[in-house]
């Protein structure tokens, strides 16, 4: 999953034919994209960003501006969709109220939804259907707790697998694996 | 009061301190906090993935708080708090979410969200709904005035829209205000609302980790004595990772829950609000006057 802006193949134009004109609607479509053709690219976002003042990889005016002129698999595939730390520090500074932590988040809804989902937040998922939560439950746990006076916790995963199930989150990932492997 | 008491997974199962603090004070305010072994995970991993996934794990928690019978799902994790508070809105406003989310709730655990309460950090809660009066009325041991500074994290403030804008984003207060009741000295810091990092850590540790270092960086250049934050992965990125190589600052931060210190303003010790004795002895026990310290400090210690 490497940023294909980072690497020494990049290229010096950009081919119009090769561009999706139908990208940024896409995106508008789905839950939290609905305002990305509002964004002017004034910048304030990254200034603003404690993510990309760490790591330039990630610069959510850059990447909004790939998504308008439509380099959709170039943003699909990118690492850096998923380094947002969802801190909303642009979604309360962007004057055209373009909502950047939720279009981040509508854009890695499409990204898993062919595949390119980080290998973290895939763990996540099935950590979720084995115990109900993210994090191991285990008797040390409860101990602790029961020194402090907190009453125990129980393992409840069941619902959790029954809406998994019902979504078909986990099963959408499997075909999309294969996909991908016979691709 | 009966209220929900949701603690999400960092709570229940890595920073049972913070939840230990959390139930004294609410003992102390006549507060009852429910649990249920039907609170799980929030939903938040899911939200990058699958948005009806994310609405409908969301969804199963309010669920089973509305069959409580009460008014209000109290949290403790500042991204439970931002998860919940979002899904309950959003499902409360647009009827074309619920239905679908209503009919996955169904189809999966025959069950229907309502829309029949509010959510709350338990820090909003106490402020909103027990007052600084109130609490300042049930302060029985007056602090040090210990150099606190504050952490609010960036799910208790944002987006503002989905905590009905009770917090100033830009310039928070609530915290602040809490702890002065107490004696000590809530301290301003360089880039104070800087992001823990916590939601990227599994995907670029050393971005994360840079802004853990440039975080305790800021605070023992405004002399603090402590870090004070009110979620559990704040806690685990400014106290378990301050420990790693990469972090290579001579200087340590403590770092505590701010329910701690208002528990022991409250009367509660150390180990019944699961504090190391020697953080506690700071705000309980006469200090010597450090040099270094600001006037405050010195004139009280």
């Amino acid at each position: 999953m490497e940023s294909s802006q980072t690497t020494d193949e990049k290229k010096a134009h950009i081919e119009a034919v090769e561009l999706d004109p139908n990208f940024k609607f896409e995106i508008s479509k789905e839950s939290g994209g609905e305002n990305i053709t509002s964004c002017f690219q004034c910048g304030t976002c990254v200034a603003v960003c404690p993510v990309a003042a760490k790591n330039p990889e990630y610069d959510p005016r850059k990447i909004i501006w790939m998504a308008l002129l439509g380099l959709r698999d170039e943003v699909l595939s990118s690492k850096a969709i998923w380094l947002c730390s969802t801190c909303y520090s642009c979604y309360v500074r962007c004057p055209q109220n373009v909502k950047i932590t939720s279009v981040m988040s509508a854009i890695q809804n499409i990204a898993s939804r062919e595949g390119h989902v980080h290998p973290s937040y895939e763990a996540g998922l099935e950590m979720l259907k084995k115990t109900g939560r993210t994090v191991e439950l285990s008797e040390f746990e409860n101990q602790k707790r029961e020194k402090l006076n907190c009453p125990p916790i129980e393992e409840n995963a069941l619902a959790t697998i029954k809406i998994l199930d019902e979504t078909g989150i986990l099963k959408k990932k499997e075909k999309n694996k294969k996909k991908g492997e016979e691709g | 009061m009966k209220v929900a008491y949701f603690l999400g997974c960092n709570v229940a199962l890595r920073t049972y301190e913070y939840d230990a603090a959390v139930r004294r004070i609410a003992e102390k305010f006549g507060i009852e906090l429910m649990d249920s072994k039907d609170f799980v995970c929030c939903g938040y991993p899911a939200a990058p993935q699958d948005h009806s996934t994310f609405l409908a794990l969301a969804a199963q928690n309010l669920v089973a708080a509305e069959e409580m019978g009460v008014d209000y799902i109290v949290s403790v994790c500042n991204s439970c708090t931002a998860t919940l508070s979002k899904v309950n809105k959003l499902l409360k406003e647009n009827e074309k979410e619920r239905e679908h989310i209503n009919k996955i709730l169904k189809n999966s655990i025959g069950k229907e969200f309502k829309g029949t309460l509010e959510v709350r950090h338990f820090l909003r809660f106490i402020y909103e709904e027990v007052g600084l009066d109130e609490i300042k009325k049930a302060i029985t041991n007056k602090l040090n005035p210990v150099r606190v500074a504050p952490h609010y994290g960036c799910h208790y403030l944002k987006p503002p829209e989905v905590f009905d804008f009770f917090e100033d984003p830009i310039v928070p207060h609530t915290a602040d205000d809490l702890m002065a009741l107490t004696g000590v000295v809530p301290v301003k810091y360089e880039n104070m609302k800087q992001c823990c990092g916590g939601a990227i850590l599994a995907v670029d540790e050393d971005t994360s980790i840079s802004m853990v270092r440039e975080k305790l960086i800021h605070v023992h250049e405004a002399q603090a004595d402590v870090l004070a934050v009110h979620c559990p992965f704040c806690n685990v990125m400014y106290g378990e990772y301050q420990k790693d190589p990469r972090i290579d600052i001579d200087f340590k931060v403590p770092v505590i829950f701010t329910p701690q210190i208002l528990g022991l303003a409250l009367g509660f010790d150390a180990k019944q609000l699961g504090m190391k004795k020697k953080v506690a002895k700071l705000f309980l026990e006469p200090q010597e006057a450090p040099e270094s310290k600001s006037e405050e400090v010195g004139a009280h210690g």
